[in-house]
């Protein structure tokens, strides 16, 4: 327990020693908001859908998340090319106590900064019905960011240096974002579409997050959360392994 | 103790690809003795410390830590050393106090223990009075001292120390090597360094393995070495046995093996 709290304890003193990042990543999120909350709001409302930036607020909030978690779990590549790995690799720690510990910081990071987004977009006039939300909206925030926090992980002890990164970008946190409905209804998209966004773990997130909110779901609360919790368990289970194999 | 050996290697071998990186060693270590490596860059020195410590699968052989086993065996065997990597391994946005707690913590040393353990550590190595500091803002010999300190914090039997003083200058390679064998004296610890430093190797150590190309030459004391080679220095010892000089080859074992790679791949 000891060690997966150290290691939990690292990721929030580095996260929270750098201000820039804290900072820099914020403006990604402010921008959709602005951009796309008010600009595309009157289309949205022409069109009765009510009011935009009430509907993509969960998705932004999901979007940072996503973002900050993948970022979280790839910055295993730095401890490797600074040569702090080496130092968590060879301490007489279990593989899965190492995963845990990093899923969780990045995890609790990426909430953080999740918090941060929930806090701006209220600024920007999104409004929540009731504070009894909260708690619900929090759990899929979490769900979210242990999610996509082991899926960096995981990749990132695979990857030698950033050479990969840009893929990683373009073909996989780009994609999850953009279809998973954080954007768009999926209510009525083509087939394809849909098909692809039910295959988007992310979706289940963002329908979760947002069905905390309005109270109603795309797939279905429980359904989100079965996705969610055993997708994570599933990358924690290959993160280890991947883990046990990393020779230096 | 029936077997007073604490690192025992059989045969070891370690290939990547075709390129054989560690060729067949065995040779063994006494509980509480200083043993070193001494060898150019490249003969294999680092891959070697990195099977002997979990890192690296040998490709075949067999190697005892304190008793156990690296491979079959890992939770026990990391209990049973410290290291210092050749490189610097430290979390730059932690401070030097926060670095110790985070190995202390992992090595599972209890927190009255640990707190006394830094402290003493800490004050042994010079760095007590920055202990708040961020490793950002420390020199490359602090850095070094610091990685000593933290690789004694859990009380470990064996010592690796991997060109523990390689890129520092003459004064700052006197006073780690000065930490070294006070604590091998004070704490009875089993030391295992490598180096290419001919000085150090015949300073420091109480046995000498003089590796190249993957192989161990000749293994013995100083005295041993200058009297088999019936030569006054181990520069000339080193020369004899291995027929070039140490500086000759200037390239580390992955180097070796990209360069070889690319020749055949031509």
């Amino acid at each position: 327990m000891n060690s997966i709290y150290i290691l939990w304890l690292r990721q929030l003193k580095r996260y929270f020693r750098s201000r820039s990042r804290m900072i820099g990543s914020l403006g990604q999120p402010i921008l959709f908001l602005v951009a796309l909350g008010f600009g595309l709001g009157p289309v949205f409302a022409k069109a009765g859908q009510g009011n935009y930036l009430e509907f993509i607020a969960p998705g932004i909030i999901s979007m940072s998340i996503l973002f900050t978690a993948i970022f979280s779990g790839i910055e295993i590549i730095w401890d490797r090319q600074f040569g702090f790995l080496k130092e968590t690799l060879v301490a007489p720690i279990t593989r899965w106590q190492i995963m845990i510990g990093r899923t969780l910081g990045g995890a609790t990071v990426a909430v953080f900064q999740g918090i941060i987004v929930l806090l701006l977009s209220l600024l920007f006039g999104f409004r929540i019905e009731t504070f009894v939300l909260i708690p619900q909206m929090l759990i899929f925030m979490l769900l979210i960011a242990l999610l996509f926090t082991a899926l960096g992980t995981a990749i990132a002890s695979v990857l030698e240096d950033m050479q990969g990164f840009q893929l990683i970008m373009n073909f996989l946190v780009m994609p999850f974002f953009f279809l998973s409905g954080a954007l768009f209804p999926l209510q009525g998209v083509p087939k394809v579409l849909e098909v692809i966004a039910s295959i988007d773990p992310l979706s289940y997130g963002v329908d979760g997050l947002r069905g905390a909110i309005t109270g109603s779901f795309h797939f279905g609360l429980s359904i989100d959360l079965i996705v969610l919790s055993s997708a994570t368990a599933i990358l924690i289970g290959i993160g280890t392994y991947l883990f046990s194999k990393i020779q230096i | 103790m029936a077997n007073d050996n604490i690192i025992e290697v059989k045969n070891l071998v370690k290939k990547f690809g075709d390129y054989t990186a560690v060729d067949n060693l065995s040779f063994e270590v006494k509980r509480g003795e200083v043993f070193a490596f001494l060898g150019p860059n490249g003969a294999g020195k680092t891959t070697s410390i990195k099977m002997l410590t979990t890192l690296l699968l040998p490709t075949s052989g067999s190697i005892s830590i304190n008793g156990f086993d690296p491979i079959r065996q890992q939770h026990e065997t990391r209990k049973s050393f410290g290291i210092v990597f050749q490189d610097p391994s430290l979390d730059d946005e932690l401070t030097a106090y926060e670095n110790l707690e985070y190995h202390g913590i992992l090595y599972g040393v209890p927190k009255g223990l640990r707190r006394q353990r830094i402290e003493e550590l800490l004050k042994y190595v010079d760095l007590w009075e920055r202990r708040n500091s961020l490793i950002k803002t420390f020199s490359g010999g602090m850095k070094r001292r610091l990685e000593i300190a933290r690789g004694l914090l859990h009380h470990p039997k064996i010592f690796f120390l991997d060109e523990p003083t390689l890129g520092l200058d003459p004064q700052t390679r006197n006073h780690i090597w000065s930490y070294i064998k006070k604590l091998n004296k004070d704490e009875g610890i089993t030391v295992f360094f490598t180096t290419h430093y001919m000085d150090e190797a015949a300073k420091a150590a109480d046995r000498v393995a003089i590796i190249d190309r993957g192989k161990i030459i000749e293994t013995g004391t100083v005295q041993q070495l200058l009297k088999k080679t019936k030569t006054s220095s181990l520069e000339d010892a080193f020369l004899s046995l291995t027929g070039h000089e140490i500086r000759d080859e200037a390239v580390s074992a992955h180097e070796a093996f990209r360069a070889h790679h690319q020749m055949h791949s031509r």
